[in-house]
């Protein structure tokens, strides 16, 4: 990218984990050459990406105490589905299906659209993380340059779900509803229905149904015990529940929010905080591999959200597999080009910069490519008004 | 919309001009002479209000009726200005108003020279002044605040009649203090949301591209933002003139005294390393454990894990009760094994950040166990943890059970979970104590969960002993910081000034008494 501040890539942070789970920060490269010829030497198994500090961090030890700091870093959110496992019955832990991956559908419609309209940010890169969730890179570059008090109040701002064990109820609503709540409760409102009523089947057996009453206020509780003995039938007992709320906030001042309580306790995005807050909080790469499964981090594309299956996902073997496929017309191609051997050497580039067009990574790597470019347009609309703006003095 | 920057203050040429608002931003440095005595009084004064700033904070909800009176209190008994209106040349026992405000600006650059050196006291200084800053400015009059603002430059743009009609309803949605009424009498303005977080970060303002829209009411938040912001930028720059200032013999062990008493114990100087022996955890943590430290023990125990927040918040606190680093890394180990986690596992994932809690690896700074204030206020639990303090952040109903398991009587009970809804976690803890200990009134304030651990094995042990060893050790501490010649140093300076030893002798005896 030419329009791009000289000394960003040199002073930007990675890190390595490499065999026996070494752990090496502060990595930098001068060219995209060397970044490669290092991965290629010390095959990490994971690669995370840092902040753009002040000076390059592979020297970092040879500046004075406390000059050396990150300067610049993108926004980040990383959504765990372990994060929910009080509120999914079909998987736990690392585990994930196609049941319960409509949370994170219904984390990025909401995220998306909080960063977008309320924070006005644009440029936003969502990313499978290869096993059990999502991430989401804001490029901005006001976001780039926020404090950490910035990005933890952002975070806050996008927290509705909170307590550890000891809390049974983690969503209280008070009035006024603010539009944001607003705004992504009509979101789970969409998806609830299907995934919890049933998919999740939190109002048919007696276990979860006790979970759910447990977030009620008590008189509406035992109504609906005495309610649910005669009615089966989760989406009528959910009805039930509606009307119930309906019926209190007509009357009280407290605790008449229950029902959206409940949306929000089982759908709502639970993020963490920590991850966005950290300048110097480093986050695995996208197109990276993930070492326990072998998928590769992926950008999705969110107009095709809500049929992306994490199982389609494209692994390595996969990958390496369709790179070894000979392609058509290949035999020519290397007999023309051996004569040469400059010309061979350049080949050999862009072979390899055209071999992935032939792998199933091909559209994500389109994908990842419109973002660059939108970005690019964005840093260059952002030169020209610059210079405008000079031009009238 | 951004800031109009701040015009240069031309200089004042007499105390009245200089002096004539109640409240100021500290935006220049006094820029007379003063005597040392005086110098030292103020310093001493300012520190013991923001003490107070503190104490009252965590006890109460801020800007609450009693949290009010009680600062009002303290304002008069320590003569620092609080009024904007008194103007009053009547004659009282006492100084003027103007003397006072003239104390309230020469204090406060004082204290800035003792506490800009480290990034903890900064952001304790930080902290309480903001606070303070709030409170007084929640105290003028509109009228007054308006004149403040225009005085010190704070522009934003007003939206238009028209966009305010298009947003009415988002915006009367988005704050609890805004109706109808407000958006059609009041002028609304866009800041972009950098420069007004609590508001974002609480939710109680609209927020659409970027840019949240505040009432005129509200812009206290944003002065407030901006005081933040400037003070934070000003210590940054004293910190860079401050070897100078230590040059100067007279002032260096006031200064230094004075950063240290703010923490008072912080239980970050280990003694009694290795007293206690890993089997006797399971038996303290019943007997003289703060109940967020026995929770902790007890999930470590039953899941054979705890996550990031809880091993830092409990590793911290048996690091602060005398575990030494071999001892720690036994007890985690043992634990960890008998979970999911195989020895190879737990030497590479886990070994490595206890040694960094002792000060072994990377930054090697000794991490110090966390105060109440630290536990409650930061890092609340989420799913899956288990620290906080239990008070603060379990449900009651759960935090009932938990005390009816511990064998809690119900009376006792019913008046922990009065204070805990008075939001007075502290007090609930020390009322904890005392039922557990079964003694009447505990002579101590509780700020710190170490604090609570050497009190408890004081009552168990009947210690005499202890204690003088503790007294000792607390003074020593407090008056040596880091090392023996510093401490030789602060001897030499008490006995060439009496009254600085007298003074702080009494500073000491106010925090202990605190």
């Amino acid at each position: 990218m030419e329009h791009v501040q000289k000394n960003y890539f040199q002073n930007r942070e990675f890190s390595f984990t490499l065999k026996d789970d070494i752990y090496v920060r502060y990595q930098s490269f001068t060219t995209q050459n060397e970044l490669e010829k290092e991965m290629q030497k010390m095959n990490p198994y994971k690669i995370d990406i840092g902040a753009i500090y002040s000076h390059r961090p592979n020297q970092h030890n040879t500046v004075k105490s406390g000059t050396f700091q990150a300067l610049e870093k993108e926004l980040v959110f990383d959504i765990d589905m372990t994060d929910y496992d009080d509120v999914r019955s079909c998987c736990s832990a690392a585990d994930i299906c196609c049941k319960c991956w409509t949370l994170m559908t219904i984390a990025i419609r909401i995220l998306d659209r909080a960063l977008r309209e309320d924070f006005g940010f644009q440029h936003l890169l969502w990313v499978y993380s290869g096993r059990r969730g999502v991430h989401c890179w804001v490029c901005d570059e006001a976001a780039r340059k926020l404090s950490v008090a910035a990005r933890s109040a952002v975070a806050e701002y996008l927290s509705l779900v909170k307590g550890g064990e000891e809390t049974v109820k983690k969503v209280v609503l008070t009035d006024p509803i603010h539009p944001f709540i607003r705004e992504s409760l009509a979101v789970v409102e969409r998806y609830f229905p299907k995934y919890a009523l049933q998919e999740q089947d939190i109002l048919s057996h007696r276990e979860s149904v006790d979970k759910v009453l447990s977030l009620v206020p008590e008189d509406v509780r035992k109504e609906l015990q005495q309610d649910f003995q005669n009615e089966k039938k989760p989406e009528t007992r959910w009805k039930l529940l509606r009307d119930q709320a309906t019926k209190k906030q007509a009357t009280a001042k407290k605790g008449q929010y229950f029902e959206k309580e409940v949306m929000l306790q089982y759908c709502y995005p639970r993020l963490d905080v920590n991850v966005s807050k950290g300048v110097n909080h480093l986050l695995k790469s996208p197109f990276s591999v993930h070492p326990k499964t072998g998928r590769i981090s992926v950008p999705i594309n969110l107009k095709e959200l809500d049929v992306f299956d994490p199982f389609a996902v494209p692994t390595i073997s996969l990958i390496c597999e369709e790179l070894d496929r000979p392609r058509a017309g290949e035999d020519e191609e290397k007999s023309e080009e051996s004569k040469d051997k400059e010309n061979e050497k350049d080949a050999a580039e862009r072979r390899k910069i055209r071999d992935y067009k032939r792998t199933s990574l091909a559209k994500y790597v389109k994908y990842f490519d419109q973002f660059l470019d939108a970005m690019a347009r964005s840093w260059k609309g952002e030169l020209l008004r610059k210079s405008d703006l000079q031009k009238e003095f | 919309m951004q800031f109009v920057s701040r015009q240069k203050k031309l200089l004042p040429n007499s105390q009245t001009e200089l002096y004539g608002q109640c409240l100021q931003f500290y935006g220049q440095p006094p820029l007379e002479n003063i005597a040392l005595s005086e110098f030292e009084t103020f310093a001493v004064e300012r520190l013991k209000l923001l003490k107070t700033v503190e104490n009252l904070g965590v006890s109460y909800v801020k800007l609450s009726e009693q949290y009010k009176k009680k600062l009002d209190q303290e304002f008069k008994n320590l003569n620092f200005p609080y009024r904007a209106d008194a103007d009053d040349r009547k004659s009282q026992s006492g100084p003027s108003e103007i003397e006072k405000r003239r104390k309230d600006h020469i204090s406060h650059f004082i204290l800035r020279l003792a506490y800009c050196q480290t990034e903890d006291l900064r952001r304790w200084f930080i902290q309480q002044e903001v606070d303070l800053f709030r409170y007084r400015f929640s105290s003028l009059s509109s009228k007054q605040k308006l004149e403040f603002l225009h005085k010190n430059n704070l522009q934003y743009d007003a939206i238009s009649v028209e966009e305010k009609k298009a947003l009415q309803d988002k915006l009367v949605n988005s704050s609890y203090a805004v109706s109808g009424i407000t958006v059609e009498d009041q002028d609304f303005y866009k800041v972009p949301f950098q420069d007004a977080l609590d508001l974002v970060r609480t939710r109680k303002v609209y927020l659409k591209a970027g840019y949240v829209y505040i009432p005129h009411q509200d812009i206290v938040t944003i002065v407030l933002n901006d005081f933040r912001t400037r003070l934070s930028k000003a210590l940054a720059l004293t910190a860079r003139s401050l070897p100078a200032v230590h040059s100067d013999e007279r002032l260096q062990p006031l200064l230094n005294h004075l950063s240290h008493a703010y923490v008072g114990q912080d239980y970050s100087i280990q003694k009694n390393v290795g007293k206690i022996s890993l089997e006797q955890i399971d038996s303290l943590s019943g007997k003289s454990f703060p109940l967020c430290m026995r929770q902790l023990h007890q999930a470590l125990r039953e899941n054979h894990h705890l996550r990031h927040g809880g091993r830092m918040q409990y590793g911290l606190f048996l690091k602060g009760i005398g575990l030494s680093l071999e001892q720690a890394l036994q007890f985690w180990r043992s634990e960890f094994i008998r979970g999911k986690v195989d020895a190879d596992k737990f030497d590479k994932a886990y070994a490595y950040s206890i040694r960094h809690m002792f000060g072994k690896e990377g930054k090697r700074t000794d991490y110090t166990p966390y105060s109440c204030m630290k536990v409650i206020l930061s890092n609340p639990p989420s799913q899956g943890d288990h620290h906080g303090c239990p008070f603060r952040h379990s449900d009651p109903e759960l935090l009932k059970q938990k005390l009816q398991f511990y064998k809690v009587s119900p009376s006792g009970i019913s008046q922990i979970l009065e204070l805990v809804k008075g939001m007075h976690y502290q007090l609930a803890c020390q009322k904890y104590f005392e039922l557990t200990h079964n003694i009447e009134d505990i002579t101590f304030s509780l700020n710190h969960p170490n604090q609570y651990f050497v009190e408890s094995q004081k009552v168990l042990g009947g210690g005499k002993d202890i204690k003088r060893e503790m007294d000792t050790t607390q003074r020593l501490q407090e008056k040596s910081g880091r090392g023996s010649t510093a401490a030789r140093e602060a001897a030499a300076a008490a006995n060439v000034s009496q009254h600085l030893a007298e003074m702080t002798e009494e500073l000491d005896s106010f925090f202990q008494d605190a």
